[in-house]
């Protein structure tokens, strides 16, 4: 029954990915929810080290490493520092509470299975689970983004969402390297410019609070 | 020079972006830039006439041709209107020569990008060009470092990546749709492979992808409600900058969602891609109607015309059939070059009035008659009047809707015509009446402005027949 553990696994990892999103929905702190994205990127390395293996396709182990010493590592570190030298370790903002939050997050989730699941009905149980897996975590990425006002947690929820694009990639079999490793890139380009931003927006208002710089929203007269 | 033509479409734009990095001085490097947007512009007409053997990774049909053509040319023009532009930024002390470096090494990396983006053959490395084209154009909105700029910036930047997030979600979904059929690995994934074996995709995976794409391009193509990003980054940014992104990169989205609307559009079981795009298309040209009266801000105004003329041209391919399509490759031609003419005027008042509020202009025809008068006739044109070309090509979709969807077409006119009112009542106040602002001289090159307008004004009176059946050609591929 190699097949049916190999299969359990990757179920595991891909739902505590899910599990992980939800915890990240009620920190509201910014330290915490930066341990809780390293762990966030240490769930998904191990994900797709998984795949890996399962799939027998070696080209993902460098998808898996660079989740692994990237995502978990390099940018908390960094986002860490940023956070010390602006002196915004405090509360975080929400927009909406976490009762809600959690609330809207489960709908996502419930959304996102019943969508995934109906259309891939032929696809093979693997790569369809990990499908409405992925989509829930993309999901409640994008619901982060939008119940946060704090420059650092919108990235920290950009960034989300994309380990789960990377988990829908991988679960995709035998989908070429090219996007892969284009996925990491462009989280690396992302991740330089927020930090141009970041640095940019402390020199201007002194705060990473978004709302700052909402004030000059709209029309200005 | 089978295969060279379309790789120095991207080596000329790489090549020039490092120089352009390192290289000091403002006279040496606008003109480099001008040089390097120029010779990629004339390789790209060459494709016209030797077409290189499709690869797996990059190919040019007859669609995305007319594309790179449109995007090279107006590459090209806006670079030598930048020139000048960019001289006068220098001079005010708004940018510093290291800016300058970043800002022409930014354009042709952009220029780059977009090229990517058209002739790739692999709907991965076509997303991973569109990437690239919205960070480059990020850090260009924000160059200015001012609140607007950096808050106009981020805003792009956080609503462009969950656009792009989106369109990588449907991207993965059409490999997998595609999979079973073609086989794992890089040939799923490639254009032509996948367009020629799509009526055996799972159809149900195609709607969902679609339904991703959409969304995820359709944030690219500033199509209501997902547009709010495009009016701050337009008046925020370098004007040189407004007018490729109205002109040029909104296209090149709309490029990647027709590219997908083909692929369903094989498949007879998907859904029909149209009725989506012809609801985002009408919605977004109503409500970009009713947002142009209360702008107070130049530049924002002509974007939220953007968005307005970007629906047209969305309905317009939604509806389909060989008559719509044709019609909305001529608006989508005849935007780019109008909105590209209107934004070098603008940028040029903005520069002479030292302000881009509406309020502090006036009887610019009195003061600056060349760049007034300039401007009056891009309104004209861009709000389709006749002769000029997008009064054919508003003509045409409204005629095409009229004789299959009458109802829709009464919507489509009445958006249109809210929004010419509109554009004529600030026009009125910008070019006529009273001085007001700041008089001074323009410096400014009119050659890439009065060129476009020459172009859109004899397309109006006089289409060549070559132009006209290759149209016809693209528009049928389009189905």
């Amino acid at each position: 029954m190699r097949g049916g553990l190999n299969f359990d696994i990757a179920h595991l990892l891909a739902g505590s990915l899910v599990l992980v999103s939800f915890l990240q929905l009620y920190q509201d702190r910014l330290y915490a929810l930066l341990n809780i994205f390293a762990l966030h990127a240490l769930v998904l390395a191990l994900s797709v080290a998984w795949q890996a293996y399962v799939q027998s396709a070696p080209h993902l182990y460098v998808t898996a490493t660079i989740a692994l010493v990237f995502k978990a590592i390099v940018i908390p570190v960094a986002l860490h520092r940023i956070i010390v030298q602006l002196g915004i370790h405090r509360e975080i903002e929400k927009v909406v509470g976490v009762g809600t939050a959690m609330l809207l997050g489960m709908g996502l989730v419930a959304l996102s299975m019943v969508v995934m699941l109906r259309v891939t009905a032929e696809a093979d149980p693997l790569a369809r689970e990990d499908l409405a897996f992925a989509l829930s975590v993309v999901l409640l990425g994008l619901l982060m983004m939008v119940t946060r006002r704090n420059a650092v947690s919108q990235v920290v929820g950009f960034m989300s969402l994309e380990n789960g694009l990377v988990l829908a990639a991988t679960g995709a079999k035998g989908m070429p390297l090219v996007v892969e490793i284009s996925v990491a890139f462009s989280i690396l380009i992302a991740f330089i410019v927020i930090g141009i931003f970041l640095f940019r927006i402390r020199e201007r208002f002194d705060t990473v609070d978004l709302q700052a710089l909402d004030s000059r929203r709209g029309e200005r007269q | 020079m089978s295969f060279d033509a379309l790789a120095a479409v991207l080596i000329i734009p790489a090549v020039a972006a490092g120089l352009l990095s390192v290289l000091p001085g403002y006279r040496l490097t606008a003109r480099l830039n001008v040089i390097a947007t120029f010779g990629t512009f004339v390789i790209a007409l060459s494709l016209f006439f030797g077409r290189p053997p499709q690869g797996p990774y990059l190919h040019v049909d007859d669609l995305n041709n007319v594309f790179i053509v449109l995007t090279t040319f107006v590459g090209f023009t806006t670079s030598v209107f930048s020139a000048s532009y960019i001289g006068h930024e220098l001079e005010i002390g708004r940018l510093t020569p290291a800016f300058l470096r970043f800002y022409h090494a930014m354009y042709q990396i952009l220029m780059f990008a977009m090229n990517l983006a058209l002739i790739a053959n692999n709907i991965g490395i076509m997303w991973v060009a569109i990437e690239l084209a919205t960070l480059t154009t990020v850090l260009m909105v924000g160059i200015y470092r001012t609140h607007e700029a950096l808050e106009a910036a981020w805003k792009y930047f956080i609503l462009g990546s969950v656009g792009i997030a989106l369109a990588l979600f449907g991207t993965i979904l059409v490999y997998m749709a595609a999979r079973p059929v073609i086989g794992e690995g890089l040939d799923a994934m490639v254009w032509t492979m996948l367009v020629a074996r799509a009526a055996e995709f799972d159809p149900a995976l195609l709607n969902v992808a679609f339904v991703f794409l959409l969304l995820g391009y359709g944030t690219k193509v500033g199509l209501a409600p997902l547009h709010a990003w495009l009016p701050d980054a337009h008046a925020e940014g370098p004007t040189p900058i407004s007018a490729v992104l109205s002109g040029l990169l909104l296209n090149v989205a709309l490029y990647a969602l027709l590219r997908f609307k083909m692929l369903l559009a094989v498949n007879p079981n998907a859904v029909a891609p149209g009725p989506l795009m012809v609801t985002m298309g009408l919605i977004s040209l109503v409500f970009a109607a009713f947002m142009l009266y209360r702008r107070r801000d130049i530049k924002r105004m002509f974007a939220y015309s953007s968005i307005e003329h970007m629906g047209i041209i969305t309905f317009a391919f939604g509806m389909g059939g060989p008559l719509a399509n044709f019609a909305g490759l001529l608006h989508m031609t005849m935007h780019s070059l109008t909105k590209s003419a209107i934004f070098f005027a603008v940028g040029h008042i903005a520069q002479v009035k030292g302000t881009q509020q509406i309020a502090n202009m006036g009887g610019l025809t009195e003061t600056n008659p060349v760049l007034g008068w300039g401007l009056v006739l891009g309104v004209v044109a861009i709000a389709g009047l006749p002769p000029l070309g997008i009064f054919m090509s508003e003509f045409l979709v409204v005629t095409s809707t009229f004789a299959r969807e009458p109802w829709l077409a009464m919507v489509l006119v009445f958006g249109i015509l809210i929004g010419v009112a509109a554009l004529f009542l600030r026009l009125n106040t910008i070019a006529f009446g009273e001085p007001r602002g700041a008089t001074a001289e323009a410096k400014a090159s009119y050659v890439p402005m009065f060129a476009h307008l020459a172009l859109v004004f004899i397309a109006g009176i006089y289409m060549p027949p070559a132009l006209v059946s290759w149209f016809q050609n693209v528009a049928k591929l389009l189905g």
